[in-house]
């Protein structure tokens, strides 16, 4: 308990939503205070920037559905990962698992003798299962071994990525490429359906929102749901309770990474319909879903507007790098602050603030008042 | 049950008369936290050359002083006089300055570290290089003087309890503490290592030392103490000298009312085994076997109290018994049945409750709520879960039942468990494992850090569950409850039992004995 | 004999900007704290220093610049895991995002030209590096500071009870590890690539995490692992004309992977010498 002049301070456990939300966009506001600062670093007055991102994004209905088509592989990547931390599984490898989905995908409309109607569904098949592997064999060596998934997801990015550049200017290269690094083109029927007039993917899009439901619907209300957040808020409670560390970490593995396989499936065969360089792809998706499941605050139903959040802001680089020529590493910055201002934040989440100022000499209550047997200090 | 010689009370000289300045005063101290009054203008007046107790249960608020005292956190009123001036301690380093030094109820020290790094942590005054080597030689010097036997070169890790608080002891020492606080000091020792301690005590007070004693335990008043404070939550019930009172006065000054010693204990002729360990041996956490050949049984109908200082394979016996680690050798039986191998959930749905030691980490999930936490044990089954779905409103009809039949307090049941009180959360394990047809209940330290009327209530619980037939493995580092429950005690020493007794035929100083490995 | 004494020299020379950001790395989870932000402050220090010797004309303030600006970076990391209390695996993240970020952005334009007045590749700072990783063991194992550090990583509430300033120490551990960092970014920029591409770490950060757990976070176990990754680089490097260049340059992060799990397959599943509060914030007896 603290007093910082005629506020007191105290911390509560059990904070409420609306509580949640109000720190949360307080974070917000922070992040693009000390972004603006980064504006003015590069020579750009912050007050532009913002109205030139207000402009491009919000204000502009044309740029609604560019939000929307950033918003589905951040959807899909930051609700596997909520439910993934919430069984703390600390998956930062969403980047190569994404990569992982795209190559299934590539692999499948490129090479597969599947007849055209097959293609799309077995594409998503694919990448599901191929970014849900590339995530287990992390898992599983933390569970056998006890390799601390931080560090192996991330490094089994760069493992990733330089795959793909061998892909690309090696065996898939594409002959009817000049020379580009790309693979060939996918065949027409291997093309996700984008909404009219523009590049919204919607097969993904569905697969995301459902997704979020269906992360929901098995947290709070599936048995194993349960099992994962009770292994995420105490391991050792949990394993007292006989649930074995391997299931829960498993699931967690493979929904996370199978997520953001679909979006890699989604990136490749929605936007670009061939296989990139891995940057090009990727376009650091991976890391900002860690970002998307933070806000979301361990709700999956929470990383839909989250996800949207963070599509405006993808979006807004798109934006500034055409009107203020501004590199979009910009992105980066802001995903960076966003978070940082967020995990800052979360002590304040966890304090109840009182308006009390202090009268001249506090009486000492009389012992007994207000007070039960029940939560006596030791 | 008495474990010092009352004879040791007259050998002790006279404290020091009324007339004599007090060196510390605490005067009118208040801290309130949220919801609760820890202290309510307490008055404590500590003398040099004696040895002052603080006595009260657990919650009575000797703790909360003491911290205010270390510079832990301040005072929300009163105030601290230090040989008559006010002083103000705002953090634990201005205590130590000011001579005040506090001997932690469990061991501060860094376990990985020697006994002289331990030291040597914070003391001003050492050279900034190599600065173990002269504090080596100091470090023995003290210790004979004192009578603190220890190496300065062992690792506190390999160190015993006993062992550990001598450290601890010196540390204080080496600051040139003339005001020590100690925290329960003996919860974690033997009866011998106890009376060891009170030694050091006495030769601290022919020092001109002050020493202020915290405990719950009257009989330790008796023994050491020259004067004695009682608290009784929060507030200050009496100062007295310890030779004009005895252990009823000071129990009802400590509780409020009478306070019945000892609990009905019915002797019962035991029935057929129930848990049954032969020759088990099992690995500890870091390899090394922890379980070297542990045999014993326990029948239905009774009581058996394991004794043991903490860390010769208690935990790990338990963990073996509820399936939660492996033997490598040896055979676990229940009810007759072989276990080994089997997980925990399946011996916990064969009939065996386990409530564990440290209730907040092992115990309850503090983040999900309190129904959560009470069908921990079953919610993989109807009618908690139908498929692959759990049954909320099922989850919540039991959930409100329980909290009613086992009175615990909680603000409903779809809250957080970790609100609850210490008290409460046992309360909450105790109802979801004792729940339904419970034959063999394997109970780790089930009171500790709770208050006496909630500590009875478990005791009773337990006996009421062997008079109704389930057999009690009790573990417990607290050897004034195992004598009073149980039928049979054993006692652990280095991963074996060293030694099995009838309750009738046990007596403190035997069993202290066997803890430190001798005899049996 | 030449081949090996070469391959020796390059492995150190690739080595060097591992050794010194995993130093400074053993030092801060030493006290307690993760600092996975160490990419992006590799990053940050590479490009302040390329650009501030670029303007200046002299590689020595670059370095320092480089210190400074991975220095600032880890004080803010400090703030928010110290004094905030946040989750510093998360908050690491962040930063490493921002640094990152702010390094590719305000790093447009100085792409490709090389640096005017660059360093010898084996310049002092490998040398330094080796007599840091010295003064490191000595200052952990037989300083009074050290003795305070550790105990602050292993058991923060002891040595607040002893009157140690965890906050402080945490603080300037941390930042010291954000120094060295930036050092080491510095060097690749500087000295060993004169010039600055974005992304040139290239993932070395995460590899000097990974050796500051597989050394046992010891200094003088840290410059074998530093040389055994900086062999590895080099190898990946010569191998180029026999195998696929792609497929080479995974090498490195996949023997990181293999290295870790087995350093903690061959010491059980909770190493033995993992600093006991490492991540967890510390928080003095509050109720």
């Amino acid at each position: 308990m603290r007093r910082i002049g005629p506020l007191l301070l105290l911390p509560d456990p059990n904070p409420s939503g609306w509580w949640a939300v109000c720190v949360s966009l307080l974070a917000l506001v922070g992040a693009c205070t000390a972004a603006g600062g980064v504006f003015w670093a590069y020579g750009v007055s912050p007050l532009v920037a913002y109205r030139v991102i207000a402009e491009g994004t919000f204000l502009d209905s044309r740029a609604l559905p560019e939000v929307v088509r950033r918003t589905i592989p951040l959807l899909l990547v930051g609700t596997g990962l909520v439910l993934a931390f919430r069984a703390q599984f600390w998956n930062i490898g969403a980047e190569g698992q994404l990569l992982s989905g795209a190559v299934a995908a590539t692999g499948v409309a490129l090479f597969s003798p599947l007849p055209s109607g097959l293609l799309v569904p077995a594409m998503l098949a694919a990448g599901f299962v191929l970014g849900a592997l590339w995530a287990a064999l992390p898992a599983f060596l933390r569970l056998r071994w006890g390799a601390h998934e931080v560090l192996t997801t991330l490094l089994l990015n760069y493992v990733a990525a330089y795959g793909v550049e061998w892909l690309v200017h090696g065996p898939w290269k594409g002959p009817s490429m000049m020379g580009f690094a790309y693979t060939d083109l996918f065949p027409e029927a291997a093309w996700l359906p984008v909404l009219a007039g523009t590049r919204v993917h919607w097969p993904t899009l569905t697969l995301g929102i459902g997704f979020a439901v269906f992360g929901s619907v098995l947290l709070y209300r599936t048995v194993l749901g349960f099992e994962i957040r009770m292994q995420g808020e105490n391991p050792e409670a949990a394993r007292y309770a006989g649930i074995s560390p391997a299931k829960t970490v498993l699931a967690a593995a493979l929904l996370s990474g199978g997520a953001a396989g679909l979006a890699g499936v989604g990136e490749a065969a929605g936007i670009h319909h061939r296989l990139l360089s891995p940057g090009q792809v990727s376009m650091g998706y991976g890391y900002a879903g860690i970002v998307v499941a933070w806000l979301a605050r361990g709700n999956p139903l929470g990383a839909i507007p989250s996800a949207l959040l963070l599509g405006v802001v993808f979006t807004s680089g798109d934006v500034m790098q055409v009107a203020l020529r501004m590199p979009f590493r910009v992105t980066d910055v802001f995903n960076g602050l966003i978070l940082l201002f967020l995990v800052g934040s979360t002590p304040l989440l966890q304090t109840r603030i009182r308006w009390a100022p202090v009268r001249s000499k506090p009486a000492p209550a009389p012992g007994g008042e207000g007070w039960t047997p029940s939560s006596r200090p030791s | 049950m008495r474990f010092f010689s009352p004879a040791a009370v007259a050998d002790r000289p006279a404290p020091p008369e009324a007339g004599d300045a007090p060196l510390l005063v605490l005067r009118d101290i208040v801290k309130v936290f949220p919801g609760v009054v820890a202290n309510d203008r307490v008055t404590l007046e500590v003398r040099s050359g004696e040895v002052h107790a603080l006595l009260g249960e657990n919650g009575a608020g000797k703790t909360t002083l003491v911290n205010i005292l270390y510079g832990i956190y301040p005072p929300d009123g009163g105030e601290i006089l230090l040989r008559g001036r006010p002083v103000r301690i705002p953090s634990p380093r201005h205590a130590i300055a000011l001579g005040i030094g506090m001997v932690p109820q469990h061991p501060q020290l860094v376990r990985r570290h020697t006994v002289a790094e331990n030291v040597a942590l914070g003391l001003p005054g050492l050279p900034f290089f190599r600065p173990l080597r002269a504090l080596e030689d100091r470090i023995r010097e003290l210790a004979d003087q004192y009578g603190l036997g220890v190496d300065p070169r062992a690792r506190v890790a390999d160190l015993s309890a006993g062992e550990q608080q001598r450290v601890e002891i010196l540390r204080v020492l080496l600051r040139g503490a003339r005001i020590l606080v100690l925290d329960e000091p003996t919860s974690a020792l033997t009866p011998q290592e106890a009376r060891a301690l009170f030694r050091v005590l006495r030769r601290m007070r022919e020092e001109g030392c002050a020493v202020i004693l915290i405990t719950h335990k009257l009989e330790e008043v008796l023994e050491a103490s020259d004067r004695v404070t009682v608290l009784r939550r929060g507030r200050v019930v009496g100062t007295l000298r310890t030779r004009e009172v005895e252990a009823r006065q000071l129990a009802r000054l400590m509780v409020g009312r009478e306070v019945q010693f000892g609990t009905a204990r019915t002797p019962r002729p035991p029935g057929e085994e129930v848990l049954s360990l032969e020759d088990v041996w099992a690995p500890g956490d870091g390899g090394t076997p922890a379980l070297r050949g542990v045999s014993f049984q326990v029948r239905s109908g009774e009581v058996f109290g394991l004794a043991g200082v903490a860390g010769n394979g208690q935990r790990e016996c338990v963990e073996v018994c509820v399936g939660l680690r492996r033997g490598t050798h040896g055979r676990v039986r229940i009810f007759g049945q072989e276990v080994t191998g089997r997980g925990p959930r399946m011996i916990h749905e064969g009939g065996v409750a386990h409530v564990p030691e440290d209730r907040i980490r092992r115990g309850v999930v503090g983040g999900l709520s309190v129904a959560e936490n009470l069908v921990l044990r079953r919610y993989r089954h109807p009618p908690f879960a139908r498929g692959p779905f759990l049954d909320r409103r099922a989850i919540e009809a039991f959930a409100r039942r329980l909290i009613a039949l086992y009175a615990i307090d909680s603000p409903g049941p779809w809250v957080p468990a970790r609100i609850l009180s210490g008290g409460n959360l046992q309360r909450l394990i105790l109802a979801r494992e004792l729940h339904g047809e419970v034959r063999l209940i394997v109970a780790v330290h089930p009171t500790s850090g709770l208050d006496v009327a909630a500590a009875q209530q478990v005791r009773r619980i337990l006996l009421e569950r062997r008079d109704a037939g389930a057999g009690v493995l009790l573990v417990s580092e607290d050897l004034e409850e195992i004598l009073e429950l149980s039928d049979r005690i054993g006692v652990m020493f280095r991963g074996r039992v060293v030694g099995v007794l009838p309750v009738e035929e046990a007596d403190p100083e035997r069993l202290g004995l066997w803890m430190m490995g001798h005899g049996a | 004999m030449d081949a090996v004494l070469a391959t020796f020299l390059r492995a150190l020379a690739f080595g060097t900007p591992l050794l010194w950001a995993a130093l400074g790395e053993i030092v801060a989870e030493r006290s307690g704290v993760v600092n996975l932000g160490v990419e992006g402050m590799m990053l940050l220090g590479a490009f302040f220093a390329f650009a501030t010797a670029q303007l200046t004309g002299s590689p020595f303030l670059g370095l320092g610049a480089a210190g400074l600006a991975g220095t600032l970076a880890a004080l803010v990391h400090a703030l928010v895991c110290v004094r905030l209390r946040a989750n510093q695996y998360v908050s690491g993240l962040a930063l490493g995002m921002v640094g990152a970020g702010i390094a590719g952005l305000l790093g447009r334009g100085w792409e490709g030209t090389p640096l005017g007045k660059a360093l010898p590749e084996l310049s002092g700072i490998t040398l330094s590096g080796l007599v840091l990783s010295g003064l490191v063991w000595g200052f952990l194992y037989h300083t009074r500071w050290g003795i305070a550090l550790r105990s602050v990583g292993e058991s923060p509430a002891a040595a607040d009870a002893q009157g140690v300033s965890v906050p402080l120490v945490r603080s300037l551990a941390v930042g010291f590890g954000g120094f060295t960092a930036g050092i080491a970014g510095g060097f690749l920029s500087v000295a060993y690539r004169p010039s600055w591409t974005e992304g040139m770490t290239a993932g070395m950060g995460w590899i000097a995490i990974a050796i500051t757990v597989f050394s046992g976070w010891d200094p003088l176990r840290a410059v074998a692992g530093s040389l055994l990754f900086g062999t590895l680089f080099h190898l990946s490097f010569r191998l180029q004309g026999v195998v696929a260049p792609e497929l080479l340059k995974m090498a490195p992060y996949l023997g990181t992977i293999l290295a870790l799990t087995l350093t903690t397959a061959r010491r059980g599943s909770r190493i033995q010498e993992v600093p006991e509060a490492l991540g967890v914030p510390y928080v003095r007896g509050e109720r």
